[in-house]
């Protein structure tokens, strides 16, 4: 039974939830709230946490009950406490699940001044975040054995010609936290090393191209070394920003090996996602890890492994047994929808911050 | 009643031994969950994935499809290495 006695509201579990942009380049948090509400048998009221106005699941009032705009990640700690702390008196937050890599430093170090409010989270350690950087990704699969692609941390324009000459075309330039393009030529690697240095700073990486099947495995680790979940996803359907559209759960005990070495070797505390290129002869690349569950978690419930319901359990100190199965051939296919809604409600968030 | 035998496969398809977790339907789609690849297949191919389904042998299934189908054992065991390559190449088959 999915029910928790002691919530800070008697009968109501209160979980806070961010990376409600569901676009073209999703946050997870709109699958989060789906997994939650799918899974939970007791009253939930979700609130949204946002950056932006424009973030579609805020308007999604079936899904989130209350939204409260939040300071940018660069606004520091103290600002993103003292707007918890508003949030909480009002609505009194069981759990919080952060869903953006770039935000996760500053909910990582706060973890404590919110435990202290009665709010409970499941998190990694700023170690755990720093040594799956994608600055860092080689060094980590150097030391644990896994297999990363060649990479370049490119500081200067400059830094490119280095970076081709020992990895050669075409390459795969990437920001620190999002986007990541193919290029061809040099000329091509300095115009997307310029695009990519306008939305994410310094420094970008340059990354050697791995011809291969795209794969992506969404995993918790219980900060002990275990994956309790293992969910592999085949990408069927990739849109111009890499981004799964479509794709199918996929059975290979080699990428659930995979995941669970993973947590093994960085004793994984919270959700966690593998993108992974299987080649034809089948060795699997680690291409990147994200600190937190994808867009696509939704998914794992179908496969039969509610992970954000997991995380939730795990972070009010629940105990959760490992899942041992999950279905093969459960297909998600991701659609736009256009919301209809009042001006009212995005002036409202706009003016007030809450909606 | 007889049918002239094709075993076209759209996609890719054939060597003896099916994989286990290999899904098939009676419409013909085949779905392998390792690799997340899917095919479609036309009747008859299906009609023979199902007799691989069972374990049934190469002799007993071609015997099935020469007593159903209008078609010539010589002409029959072409098609039938043809499919079995197919099979083979999608990863559809045990090594």
């Amino acid at each position: 039974m999915h029910f928790f006695s002691d919530t800070r509201k008697p009968g109501l579990l209160t979980v806070a939830v961010s990376g409600l942009n569901a676009n073209d380049n999703p946050g997870p948090g709109l699958s989060v709230i789906r997994a939650l509400r799918d899974g939970l048998k007791m009253p939930l009221r979700i609130i949204g946490l946002a950056y932006e106005t424009l973030e579609p699941a805020v308007y999604l009032h079936e899904q989130i009950d209350k939204s409260y705009r939040i300071p940018y990640p660069n606004a520091g700690t103290d600002a993103l406490i003292d707007r918890i702390k508003y949030i909480d008196d009002i609505e009194q937050i069981d759990v919080v699940i952060p869903n953006f890599d770039a935000e996760l430093f500053n909910f990582i170090k706060i973890e404590k001044d919110l435990h202290a409010l009665g709010i409970h989270s499941f998190l990694p350690t700023h170690q755990q975040l720093e040594q799956r950087d994608k600055v860092n990704l080689k060094r980590f699969g150097t030391e644990y054995g896994f297999k990363m692609p060649e990479d370049e941390i490119l500081y200067a324009e400059g830094d490119l010609l280095h970076a081709s000459a020992k990895l050669d075309f075409p390459l795969v330039v990437k920001g620190r936290f999002y986007e990541a393009h193919i290029v061809q030529n040099i000329l091509d690697g300095k115009r997307v090393f310029h695009k990519i240095q306008a939305s994410w700073g310094l420094p970008v990486i340059a990354q050697k191209f791995i011809r291969g099947t795209e794969i992506n495995i969404a995993g918790i680790g219980d900060g002990k070394g275990n994956a309790l979940s293992v969910v592999p996803m085949r990408k069927m359907y990739i849109t111009d920003k890499g981004k799964a559209w479509a794709g199918v759960t996929i059975e290979d005990e080699n990428l659930v090996k995979l995941a669970k070495d993973f947590a093994k070797a960085s004793q994984w505390k919270g959700g966690f996602e593998l993108e992974v290129m299987k080649q034809e002869n089948g060795e699997l690349f680690i291409m990147e890890i994200n600190p937190r569950f994808p867009a696509w978690i939704y998914l794992t419930v179908a496969a039969g492994q509610n992970q954000p319901l997991a995380l939730v359990k795990m972070a009010l100190g629940q105990p959760i047994e490992p899942f041992d199965t999950y279905f093969a051939g459960k297909m998600f296919v991701r659609y736009a929808w256009d919301n209809v809604i009042d001006i009212q409600d995005f002036q409202k968030l706009s003016a007030f911050g809450e909606l | 009643m007889s049918k002239k035998v094709t075993f076209n496969v759209s996609g890719i398809l054939i060597f003896m031994k099916l994989k286990a977790n290999i899904a098939t339907s009676e419409n013909g789609f085949i779905f392998n969950p390792t690799t997340g690849d899917s095919f479609s297949s036309n009747a008859i191919a299906a009609e023979i994935l199902s007799y691989l389904k069972l374990a049934e042998s190469e002799a007993s299934i071609k015997q099935k499809i020469l007593d159903k189908y209008e078609v010539e054992a010589c002409q029959l065991d072409r098609d039938w290495q043809e499919y079995m390559l197919q099979l083979k190449e999608a990863n559809l088959l045990e090594r």
